[in-house]
């Protein structure tokens, strides 16, 4: 059981009004449940219990952020919902997914890495078909869709530039741009942004909301930033390292849109403190 | 458009750090470009002088050491057969090469589909590997016959050849990124597309090299073969050299190792070529850096 301070619940209304600290503040989910986690166990083959009892609902159209110090499991967890690797003990629902002959649910999701992970020897174009090519999509049907995405992300002219020839944010891009050109309900991002330089990594911030809110998927987002996690985030989701669990889920409840005045604001600066404080109650030693 | 309103900089797209520049710049004549053509052009031409001068003033004999203007004049005149002979030679290699190509890329494939397959036969291909092929020559041609000694050349270059293909093979397909092969399972592709989509481009560097080795490698092994082979009256470039020897006509043998060199650094220039061709737009060995 986790303690009682540790079970930190944000709940506030707007940008001015107070932080609300509290227990079980029950949340007010935006959509039905779109995937649930409960009871998750995970330990690798060499004996590292990646996650113990990890219970998570993610709601329909909910931008949640994973955060936590590195080890304690976010990657896992994201994996794990993209149905790469076995669990150990618990499952993981798609309660309004079908599920098809093989009993595996139909996942519908993009998923951005740390590294845009692209493929070098393909152009931009050919990197951001490539789900629709597996999925059997012929590229000339598929032209439009892929030059919508590429839209997206503003790259409309670097469809035949190679991936080396763009910049680290570039190529992020093209990575966001592969994971949207399914259209799919949920988009799960391993701190997608942590290797790019802060005035590029608030740019594709800013971008990202503005996707999520045109587009109204849902997004998962890992992060070790409490900065970026609030600036983005619906809801956070506070994990420990050793085991990996959740031991805060916390809203923000700062109106969207939101813009850089949100990041110089006394409300965002009370909500990072709150978050940090539950977050380094997290690396403190159990008692 | 929603949010980015109110941030300072209306400006729209891209972010601030521009793309590399790269590859597509005019290529110039530099001067290390010169340094690096003309300097060993020089020494050559000083070290055929010395050789030319040195032989004449020393008064050696002809069989022992032949001046380079003899070697030029019995280059000229035995050119139709020698020519012909070296053709008899880059064929067993060529086949060779090719049989090595196509072979080490689909048993590599078979390796990284099976691990079983891999554990069987890996170790046989290594042992093939590590014998010295002269060794193996003999009982090639016992089995093959005399009556056969192109099947017999072709098996030995083959062994030779194959295994540098094999193993870089191996290794491409192994050094896929291991995220984009998750990225590919979550799209729910199949190993066949795995394997073209992914696997196949990311091993071509390896190939590439791979085949940089062993197309010299084919060459050497069919020239090996043929002096282990030698029963007089064949028509491989080697015999050419053997038959020179045993009538100490020196010159032709010089004559001959020449063509021989000049075949081995053709196929290692194609294959250098090839490479540069599939990979320029890619990969980071043929990356220009300006820095
Ligand atoms: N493939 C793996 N094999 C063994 N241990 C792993 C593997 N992947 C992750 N781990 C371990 O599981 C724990 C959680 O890892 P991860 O989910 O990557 O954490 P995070 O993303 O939060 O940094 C870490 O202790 C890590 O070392
Ligand atoms: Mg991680």
């Amino acid at each position: 059981m986790v303690s009682a301070a540790a079970t930190a619940g944000l709940a506030a209304v707007d940008p001015p009004a107070p932080v609300s600290v509290g227990d079980d503040v029950p949340h007010s989910r935006p959509g039905r449940s779109l995937i649930r986690l409960q009871g998750v166990h995970k330990a690798y083959s060499n004996g590292t219990v990646a996650l113990r009892d990890v219970d998570l609902e993610i709601g329909q159209h909910e931008f949640v952020s994973l955060l936590g110090p590195s080890g304690c499991g976010k990657s896992t967890v994201l994996r794990l919902i993209a149905g790469l690797g076995d669990l150990s003990a618990g499952q993981i629902e798609w309660p309004l997914s079908r599920v098809d002959a093989g009993g595996s649910p139909d996942r519908d999701l993009g998923f951005v890495f740390q590294e845009p992970t692209l493929m070098p020897w393909a152009t931009v174009f050919d990197n951001v078909f490539l789900p629709l090519r597996l999925a059997g999509k012929s590229r000339r049907a598929m032209r439009d869709q892929v030059e919508e995405a590429l839209a997206m992300v503003h790259l409309e002219g670097f469809a035949n530039a190679y991936p080396r020839e763009l910049s680290g944010g570039m190529k992020m891009r093209v990575s966001i741009a592969r994971a949207l050109v399914t259209r799919p309900k949920v988009l799960l991002m391993d701190e997608p942004f942590a290797a790019l330089d802060e005035i590029t990594r608030f740019k594709l911030n800013n971008d990202l909301l503005r996707l999520w809110q045109d587009n109204s998927f849902t997004v998962i987002f890992v992060t070790h930033s409490v900065y970026e996690s609030v600036y983005l985030s619906q809801r956070i989701v506070v994990m420990a390292a050793r085991p990996g669990r959740v031991i805060a889920d916390a809203r923000i409840g700062a109106a969207y849109p939101r813009d850089d005045s949100f990041r110089t604001s006394d409300a965002y600066n009370r909500y990072c403190r709150e978050i940090s404080e539950s977050l380094h109650r997290a690396m403190e030693p159990p008692a | 458009m929603t949010a980015v309103d109110t941030a300072p900089a209306a400006v729209q797209p891209d972010d601030l750090d521009s793309a590399p520049v790269f590859a597509t710049a005019p290529k110039r004549w530099t001067e290390t470009t010169w340094a690096r053509v003309g300097i060993p052009i020089l020494i050559g031409i000083l070290f055929i002088g010395l050789w030319e001068v040195l032989v004449y003033a020393l008064g050696i004999r002809r069989f022992v050491l032949p001046r380079p203007s003899m070697i030029a004049v019995a280059l000229v005149e035995h050119f139709g057969s020698l020519m012909a002979s070296l053709w008899y030679t880059l064929k067993v290699t060529f086949v060779a090469f090719g049989l090595a190509l196509v072979g080490g890329v689909a048993l590599a494939i078979l390796f990284v589909q099976s691990r079983v397959i891999e554990l069987a036969l890996f170790p046989y291909a290594v042992i093939l590997q590590v014998t010295p092929v002269v060794a193996i020559a003999p009982i090639v041609l016992i089995w093959t016959g005399l009556d056969n000694v192109y099947l017999a050349l072709l098996i030995l270059a083959w062994i030779v050849a194959f295994f540098p293909i094999l193993s870089n093979m191996v290794l491409g397909l192994r050094s896929a990124d291991h995220n984009l092969i998750n990225l590919f399972q979550l799209y729910g592709a199949s190993r066949w597309q795995i394997l073209r989509r992914l696997q196949l481009p990311s091993s071509l560097p390896y190939l590439l090299g791979g085949m940089k080795i062993s197309g010299g490698l084919a060459l050497i092994g069919a020239v090996v073969a043929e002096f282990v082979s030698f029963s007089g009256g064949e028509s491989g470039i080697a015999w050419r050299i053997i038959e020179s020897g045993n009538r100490l006509e020196t010159e032709r043998m010089f004559a001959a190792l020449i063509l021989l060199s000049a075949a081995g650094v053709t196929i290692f220039m194609v294959l250098h070529g090839l490479q540069h061709l599939a990979l320029r737009k890619w990969h980071e060995s043929a990356l220009k850096r300006e820095n």
